[in-house]
């Protein structure tokens, strides 16, 4: 089915999110939909798929002009859409979740799901899915509910299918098969609609790349264009994306976690004695899928998590059992997962924001009174030594774009003497430009002496920043490996697999070829 | 993009937020249409109205014109009764200023639990047990001038902060929540004081009735000579100046309006984020006690069952109207102190019943209750089109 946009433009207010965006995508063709965070890739996909009006423009399907009121409507024009966030019911099995809202009934109004797992198992194995229509789909894997949802838009009979973001939460080898699976898709006359940021899987799968920057198109090249050519169309200026730091001069171990365990509410055991040492003037990075015990980890280190067993000790000074306060007083900079939750009072103006764990250390306060000349001044340094974007320090912090905000957390927690730099998903939601300012501050910090941990659920990042790397799986440490260990390697370290297995599967494979 | 959530704080938050917290506009207004709405009940329940309407179509200039006396004297009298009427000059502001100075440390008790995230329904049980503790200092013990007062001062304030204390300390320790818990702390503090003004060491000697003897002259506020109003309207003044210093200048107020805001962030910040909701508490309570004083050592100079009357409830109000800030709850204290104060000329005056002021009072807190409503009256509602933004915002993740 070939689809195409003409002039589209979506307005909030005075806002534009699209522009005049020309979009079109051919019979069996998979087109991506590349730009950063805000470009406005979502919008245009609402849409097309109805759920928003546009302002101005045409959708034409098949070279007819439609109009749809509705997701109803996009899905009758044979459009599906897989959101990042799946719509599924966690409670009813894939057969039930499929038919939801188009059900087929049997005489009386009775729910007929047989036609639907019927409808499921073809599809199922026409694409290997490997997904049985009676299983709940809570206790399916992320990568298999994803597929899920897939299933639901082709037994809709859609013909072109609209991904958004659908790697985000996928494990490399996960992807790797969601890649195969869009290629199949694709061979059997499905259009895509891939809409990424991740430059290394756009160029794997895609047969056209649009590059939208600020709700307009920048351009349409192959996949054959040069990476960085890619990311400055992106970004709009021209960007390096590799880091080229100098190798590590790691000194003595002063930050060691040893045997380290948590059990949470539910009595499970979500961190599993847990050791690693980082060294002065070393990154280490942890790398797992997302929910491997990695905020527990931390929290457990700032001292916001309960612990069962093991100890922390900072230049030999057990940091289990302080309070936040003094663990911070202690040297440690921290940089939590989740800015908006825990790391910004987003109604706090950005001022506040920049000494919000510092606000009754001097020169912010003396006893009870806090020096507000102080607090501007401070604000004025680090907003201009971060290159924060504002046009003023008493905006609140919800007025910044993610970027922005990142770079408060960062400026506050890096702007006084550290002993130890934890930062979690430190550019996560953050645009291109400002990822390769923050990297190289942590590296920077570095540098200086300090132990550095980065947690990231981002293969790239880790990969960017680690002079070691440490793998996390279901709250155990699967192994600490060099920073140069393959891509492949690590991939399967995410999924279980112990390193030196790994590394013999990615040897066998190597020969194999 | 990946992950990241645009994570809105959880909606129950943004709507406490909404009406403790929202744009002082909307007060205003609110105000403003509740006194139309007030004005008409009154015109409608007017009897040359109702005989009016009965020739409405015969001659209708004579029903607008009954419709909008009986609208306006009501208020002019309100008026009269509360800030200046020619024959006894401003005397009645002085009285609005009495009248007021106890909503406005209550008032101020809210609103200081209010910016640090908790619903302090309590200020009723926190005044009864500051009046109680200020009172009994002030009529069983007899201490020499200044001191005497300081003392009953300071007791009344730490009665509010003991009972306000201990709901933050319950909620800190085992997760009560403060709505409930300070609900029924107002019931133990309401029978608490029956049942301690029938004792021997509370009830006046030879009365049977459950009043107390008169506080010391020593004890009670010194008034300005011709009026009610007393030197506690300057502690009124001068708590209002300290919560605002305490919310803007110091660590303290740093720490909780962060966990009001935001308890996970002021948690990862450091902040003990259990002690902060005592201390808030605590400070709330304080406040709420020192109303409590201004009843017992200032207007009524002896303590009944009944001295905290429905203050702690026309609290909430005062806070909410205020928008929790210190100078706003203290004009709302102001406002409400002139509609007590001038209720009672208005029935004298013009017959309309002081009901009418409390209908007022809650239409007021209705309509501050409900923003969008008056949003939406005025046109001033930018929602709609924040929605969708939002709503674009999160559909990707953020795009």
């Amino acid at each position: 089915m070939k689809l195409e946009l003409r002039g589209i433009s979506k307005a909030f207010g005075t806002f534009y999110a699209n522009k005049g965006i020309d979009l079109v995508v051919d019979d069996a063709e998979i087109h991506c939909l590349l730009g950063e965070n805000g470009a406005g890739k979502s919008t245009l996909m609402n849409v097309l798929y109805g759920l928003y009006q546009p302002t101005e423009g045409q959708i034409l399907v098949d070279d007819q002009v439609v109009d749809f009121s509705g997701p109803g409507d996009a899905m009758a024009a044979g459009i599906g859409m897989v959101h990042q966030h799946f719509m599924l019911i966690p409670v009813f099995t894939v057969a039930e979740n499929v038919a939801l809202g188009a059900e087929s009934t049997k005489a009386g109004g009775r729910l007929d799901l047989e036609t639907t797992r019927r409808k499921i198992r073809e599809i199922s194995a026409k694409y290997g899915f490997d997904v049985d229509p009676d299983a709940l789909v809570e206790d399916l894997p992320v990568g298999v509910q994803q597929r899920v949802e897939i299933i639901k838009a082709l037994v809709r009979r859609a013909r072109v299918l609209i991904l958004d973001e659908p790697t985000a939460v996928l494990t490399p080898q996960e992807t790797d098969e969601l890649l195969d699976i869009m290629r199949q898709l694709k061979a059997n006359g499905t259009s895509i609609v891939f809409i990424s940021h991740k430059l290394r899987e756009v160029k794997a799968v895609s047969d056209q790349i649009t590059v939208i920057r600020r709700g307009e198109v920048v351009g349409t090249v192959s996949p054959q264009a040069d990476t960085t050519e890619l990311a400055s169309m992106m970004v709009g200026r021209s960007v390096s994306l590799s880091l080229n730091k100098e190798p590590a001069t790691p000194g003595e171990a002063t930050f060691q976690v040893r045997d380290l365990s948590v059990i949470d509410e539910a009595g499970t055991r979500v961190l599993n004695e847990v050791s690693f040492d980082i060294h002065r003037g070393e990154i280490l990075a942890v790398a797992g899928v997302q929910g491997n015990g990695q905020t527990e980890l931390t929290e457990a280190i700032l001292g916001t998590q309960p612990v069962s067993g093991g100890s922390v000790q900072l230049e030999g000074k057990e940091l289990l059992g302080r309070s936040v306060k003094q663990v911070l007083a202690a040297g440690v900079g921290f940089v939590p997962e989740d800015r908006s939750v825990h790391g910004l009072v987003s109604q706090f103006s950005i001022e506040e924001n920049l000494i919000l764990d510092l606000y009754d250390r001097a020169p912010f306060a003396k006893g009870l009174s806090m020096n507000l000349a102080q607090v501007r001044k401070n604000a004025a340094e680090q907003i201009e030594r971060f290159d924060v974007r504002t046009d003023n320090a008493l905006n609140p912090a919800s007025s910044l774009s993610g970027g922005n905000q990142q770079k408060v957390v960062m400026a506050r927690e890096l702007g006084r003497e550290l002993k130890l730099f934890i930062a979690s998903q430190p550019t996560r939601g953050v645009d291109v430009g400002s990822i390769e300012f923050l990297h190289r501050r942590i590296v920077a910090e570095r540098d200086t002496g300090t132990p550095v941990m980065i947690v990231s659920t981002e293969l790239d990042e880790v990969i960017e920043l680690a002079d070691r790397i440490a793998v996390l799986y279901k709250g155990s440490i699967i192994g600490i490996v060099p920073a140069d260990t393959p891509r492949d390697v690590l991939g399967l370290m995410m999924a279980g697999v112990s390193a030196d297995e790994a590394a013999a599967q990615h040897k066998n494979q190597g020969e194999g070829q | 993009m990946s992950a990241e959530k645009t994570a809105p704080a959880p909606a129950k938050n943004d709507l406490f937020k909404q009406i403790t917290q929202g744009p002082g506009l909307v007060s205003v207004l609110g105000v403003i249409v509740a006194l139309i709405v007030g004005g008409l009940l009154i015109a409608v329940t007017d009897e040359r109205v109702a005989t009016t309407a009965g020739y409405l179509f015969a001659r209708p200039s004579d029903f607008f014109s009954a419709l909008w006396e009986a609208g306006t004297s009501s208020y002019v009298a309100l008026f009269e009764g509360s800030i200046y009427n020619s024959a006894q000059g401003f005397a009645p502001f002085l009285e609005t200023l009495t009248v007021s100075t106890p909503l406005i440390c209550a008032g101020l008790g809210v609103g200081l639990a209010f910016r640090a995230g908790l619903f302090n329904i309590g200020a009723q049980g926190q005044i009864i047990i500051g009046a109680a503790m200020a009172g009994y200092v002030g009529f069983a013990w007899h201490l020499p001038v200044v001191l005497h007062l300081l003392l009953v001062i300071v007791f009344g304030l730490i009665g509010g902060a003991l009972w306000g204390g201990l709901v933050g300390l319950l909620k800190a320790r085992t997760g009560a929540h403060e709505v409930i818990l300070t609900i029924m702390f107002n019931y133990v503090a309401l029978y608490l004081l029956d049942f301690l003004m029938n004792t021997q060491a509370f009830r006046r000697p030879g009365e049977t009735n459950p009043i107390s003897p008169i506080l010391d002259t020593t004890a009670v506020f010194p008034a300005l000579p011709g009026s009610r109003l007393h030197v506690g309207f300057l502690l009124a003044v001068l708590l209002t100046f300290g919560m605002g210093w305490l919310l803007k200048r110091s660590t303290l107020g740093f720490e909780l309006r962060a966990v009001g805001h935001n308890p996970l962030a002021a948690q990862t910040a450091g902040v003990n984020v259990q002690r902060a909701m005592i201390v808030a508490m605590a400070l709330a309570g304080a406040l709420a006690g020192a109303a409590g004083v201004a009843q017992v050592a200032g207007t009524e100079k002896v303590l009944t069952a009944g001295i905290a009357g429905s203050l702690g409830f026309d609290a909430i109000t005062v806070a909410l109207l205020g928008r929790s800030t210190p100078w706003g709850t203290f004009f709302a204290g102001l406002l409400f102190g002139a509609f007590r104060a001038g209720a009672v000329n208005m029935q004298i005056s013009t017959g309309t019943p002081i009901d009418i002021v409390l209908v007022v009072q809650s239409l007021i807190v209705l309509f501050i209750a409900a923003p969008p409503l008056i949003k939406a009256m005025f046109g001033l509602n930018p929602k709609k089109k924040k929605i969708q933004a939002a709503a674009a915002a999160t559909q990707g993740g953020a795009q």
